[in-house]
């Protein structure tokens, strides 16, 4: 698939240990495969951690959204330590906040409220890059 | 007399979001750590290696730790070595499942029948470098030859 520089490039948390992890992996993938596919692309935050030539130019030469799990915010740090440029950060617990009624639960396998909940984020993560691409459409 | 602290090993897992292969490291992990060996074991976040987890670090530099990697990048026993301490046991899922016969792992949201019995074939694996590690004294510990990640 050709890639892009107005791509967005998608970020989730690695935690294996708790839900919130989950709902972000779960978040980005609806983003990705789902709702903006032809935008947007997802760098494996191990990769960063790594220092991988093609991940790191991916977060420096494109907007980034990272998803986090928790408040320790890997995502966040490791694209900003990667160098990227341009990062919007986005919490799992601050969408939960907005829909407390969407508990996440289970971690290899999420809950409906889980899923629900990764839908409502990927969702915010969409508005994000749909201002990207229209932004890069203005610029042209 | 003080009771020490039980030793236990720690799991690293690349998770590796872009392949289905990640996605099994994370299952198999979570095997390990939940329905295998949960007394013998924690998780330890790679991430966290660098966006400033000491607690992690440390506890990878003193205890021995096993990475499961999805693909032959390694990122995670990169990550460990290059942050704390290499490991004292190392899986590729890639290589393992080739090993195995398995077929194209795929689905990295769903697991196809291929990743699920990799998940299993990882989790026994690193079940066997747990057990082969615990058994191995203090002092010799990451000294030790440990079973490939081969079938």
């Amino acid at each position: 698939m050709k890639r892009t520089s107005s791509e967005t490039v998608v970020i989730p948390c690695s935690g294996i240990g708790k839900p919130f992890g989950s709902v972000s992996r779960e978040a980005a993938y609806d983003v990705v495969e789902t709702l903006r596919p032809a935008s947007t692309r997802l760098v494996a935050l191990s990769r960063l951690v790594l220092g991988d030539e093609d991940a790191r130019e991916a977060v420096v030469s494109r907007p980034v959204v990272t998803i986090d799990g928790c408040k320790l915010a890997c995502a966040a740090k490791m694209a900003r330590a990667g160098g990227a440029r341009e990062v919007r950060e986005l919490a799992v617990i601050d969408t939960f906040r907005r829909h407390p009624k969407l508990k996440p639960e289970g971690i290899g396998e999420l809950n409906d409220a889980g899923r629900q909940l990764a839908r409502a984020l990927a969702e915010e993560v969409a508005e994000i890059v749909d201002e990207h691409v229209g932004r890069e459409g203005s610029d042209a | 007399m003080p009771e020490l602290p039980r030793r236990k090993v720690g799991i690293v897992a690349c998770s590796g979001e872009e392949i289905a292969e990640g996605t099994v490291t994370r299952l198999a992990a979570l095997r390990v750590l939940h329905d295998l060996r949960p007394e013998d074991t924690v998780t330890i976040c790679l991430p966290l290696f660098l966006a400033g987890g000491e607690g992690d670090r440390a506890f990878a530099r003193v205890y021995p730790t096993v990475t499961i990697d999805g693909c032959e990048k390694r990122c995670a026993a990169h990550g460990t070595a290059t942050y704390s301490a290499p490991p004292a046991g190392s899986l590729v899922v890639s290589e393992l499942a080739a090993g195995c016969g398995l077929g194209p792992i795929e689905g990295r949201r769903r697991l196809n029948d291929a990743g699920r019995q990799a998940v299993e074939a990882t989790a026994e694996r690193a079940v066997a470098l747990v057990d082969e590690l615990l058994k191995v004294p203090r002092a010799r510990r990451f000294t030790a030859t440990l079973p490939s990640a081969g079938p």
